[in-house]
């Protein structure tokens, strides 16, 4: 599923998109505790969390995740946007809960992240 | 591609506690020498977050550390030792979900019980030292395939 197909089902506002929308992505995991994703992630996978301080953009560019959606129209600041722009990180964020926007995107055929 | 591995590469790191700021820095920096010398994605990401792991535990927990790499044609070594608070019972630390950290680290996203477990996870050798009131040493070692 591209991060075109995930901004139009999550009815996603786009925050940064540093190499635009026709990014790939395999999988998605759903969390806002850090080291569950470091634990539970795959590679080419989205983040979808509640979180937006800089040091979620770090988990993200560590684990390989292409790609963060905040939920519940959660703006990260300046110092978040801009260091997803020097790590090549997309940014969208939508109104949708955790829940909804996840199950939204695993009824559109986007599947978990299977580590475990 | 090849590795590009024909001598010892080290390097250090001090982390303070508490500075989230600069939390992955690094990890950052290992991952983009790794990258460099063309050492296979995987064991990057192992690395990568095996580091970042420990990071957080410093920044969370101790006072101050000292991070240092050694990367040889064989696998590389990474090793922590902090000047922390200590941890008591070892085993029940290296449990999953088994933690110590205050509300507002967990408000941040940290302290689900998972970093050690995750640290040896991404391991092929794993060793933790620790003293009460003195600090914690943990030692990794990740092989080459």
């Amino acid at each position: 599923m591209t991060l075109k197909e995930i901004a139009d089902i999550l009815e996603a506002t786009v925050i940064s998109e540093p190499n635009g929308l026709d990014v790939s992505i395999q999988s998605a995991c759903s969390a806002d505790m850090m080291s569950a994703v470091l634990y539970y992630h795959t590679p080419q996978s989205m983040l979808i969390t509640g979180l937006t301080q800089p040091h979620v953009i770090r988990t993200a560019e560590i684990a390989g995740i292409r790609s963060i959606v905040f939920v519940l129209d959660k703006k990260p600041d300046e110092i978040t946007i801009e260091l997803a722009r020097q790590k090549k990180i997309p940014l969208l964020c939508t109104r949708f809960c955790m829940y909804t926007a996840s199950g939204k995107l695993y009824e559109a055929g986007l599947p978990g992240c299977l580590n475990k | 591609m090849a590795l590009n591995i024909n001598e010892i590469i080290e390097d250090s790191f001090q982390l303070i506690g508490g500075n989230f700021a600069t939390a992955g820095e690094a990890s950052t920096q290992l991952k983009m020498k790794l990258t460099e010398l063309g050492v296979d994605e995987t064991i990057i990401r192992r690395a990568a977050i095996a580091t970042f792991e420990a990071e957080m535990n410093v920044i969370i927990y101790a006072a101050a550390a000292r991070l240092h790499y050694v990367i040889t044609p064989r696998n590389i070594t990474i090793r922590i030792e902090d000047m922390g608070p200590g941890i008591e019972d070892i085993q029940l630390a290296m449990q999953e979900g088994y933690s110590t950290a205050p509300d507002w680290v967990r408000e941040m996203g940290w302290g689900a019980g998972m970093g050690l477990p995750n640290m040896k996870k991404n391991s092929d050798e794993f060793r933790i030292d620790s003293v009460v009131g003195e600090g914690t040493t943990v030692e990794m070692v990740i092989n080459f395939p």
